[in-house]
């Protein structure tokens, strides 16, 4: 991880965090620096190895970070009691439609394009 | 306790080196035991992490406040890691480009029926509207979620749990459902887990097969975007 890299991955949440409080977006800060470091990475073309070492050196602890605002869930155990059976059956129902959802719409498009390339896996 | 240990806790329970510290232990236990049970999904680091944490802070009778005047300094790094997430972002699109007007049209279906059927469902059961607005982006990437957990008027610490549990539904059930509705292709059956359940989901495809994880991931970043975008006009139409 270089020192400079950080510094640009903290230069584009700034900016970020300025475009969305400034317009005032919904969206959250490093969300809109993601999507502005994104669109800078199209527009050169490549990813320096640099930032690939300090963005993958980063992603490899992802699941770390979450862990102080995963405790904070003791400052809601109870509403998690009081209403434990629509969010159980909210997160089932809503992860199994998302996956179908997703599959089908996919491999209906797929079949939509592929169609002219004869490549449509032929699975009945 | 001894009167000398009683002084030192008092002492330590002030500052952030403790729940900093506190924090990457539980962190490596979680890892610890997840690898030692051949990366279970109900095993999930971050949830033995939390679970650790939690009983640590109740046994201990300290504010989760306290706690997190430590412990915000990894928090601080979600910020810099969302960012980062343009680099993988970027690397799969690259894969892709050219079906890339089609993928987006499956995710979008995917995001939409995530928020969609979470909050119909939970709301026809009765859920508090709090609940229903961190129940909302829980098909997101936790980093994200947060973020737009916090902008929509959720809570955010518990779109993070309800995340993780999101994630770790997915890869238990995604195989099942994707084998029921017989998709056989692996791009659709990576985009699916990656859109219904982020990095947790992406994780496991990527154990399966190469190709699922290379769309699983590219869905992650994309139903990202797209929800962080979606979410507040279709919160706005519906409250």
């Amino acid at each position: 991880m270089t020192l400079g890299f950080i510094t640009l991955l903290l230069v584009f949440q700034l900016v970020g965090e300025v475009i969305s409080k400034g317009l005032d977006l919904p969206l959250p800060g490093p969300v809109v620096g993601m999507a502005l470091l994104f669109l800078a990475l199209v527009i050169k073309g490549d990813v320096p190895n640099g930032l690939k070492d300090t963005a993958g050196g980063l992603l490899k602890h992802l699941s770390l970070l979450f862990v102080p605002a995963g405790v904070g869930v003791m400052l809601h155990l109870h509403m998690i009691r009081d209403e434990w059976l629509p969010i159980s059956v909210a997160l089932v129902v809503s992860t199994v439609a998302t996956i179908a959802v997703t599959a089908l719409v996919m491999k209906g498009c797929c079949r939509f394009v592929d169609e002219d390339r004869g490549q449509e896996p032929n699975d009945g | 306790m001894d009167d000398g240990l009683y002084q030192i806790w008092v002492y330590l329970s002030t500052t952030p080196l403790l729940g900093l510290t506190v924090t990457l232990v539980a962190y490596q236990a979680g890892m610890w035991i997840y690898t030692r049970a051949g990366l279970h999904p109900l095993l999930n680091p971050v949830l033995i992490a939390v679970v650790l944490l939690v009983g640590l802070l109740m046994v201990t009778g300290t504010e989760y406040r306290t706690y997190f005047d430590g412990a915000q300094f990894v928090h601080f790094m979600l910020g810099p890691a969302t960012v980062a997430l343009a680099v993988p972002l970027y690397r799969q699109f690259q894969k892709v480009r050219r079906s890339f007007v089609l993928i987006l049209v499956a995710i979008l279906s995917g995001s939409a029926t995530a928020a969609l059927s979470a909050i119909g469902v939970a709301w026809a059961l009765g859920a508090s509207r709090e609940t229903l607005l961190s129940l909302a982006p829980k098909s997101v990437t936790a980093p994200i979620a947060m973020g737009i957990a916090e902008a929509t008027g959720g809570v955010p610490s518990l779109t993070a749990v309800l995340v993780i549990l999101t994630g770790i539904l997915g890869a238990v059930l995604g195989t099942w459902t994707l084998n029921a509705l017989r998709i056989t292709d692996w791009r659709a059956r990576g985009l699916a887990m990656g859109t219904a359940s982020h990095g947790i989901g992406t994780a496991r495809a990527l154990q399966v097969n190469d190709v699922a994880g290379a769309f699983a991931s590219l869905a992650m970043g994309l139903n990202g975007l797209a929800t962080a975008v979606l979410l507040p006009l279709i919160l706005g139409l519906i409250f």
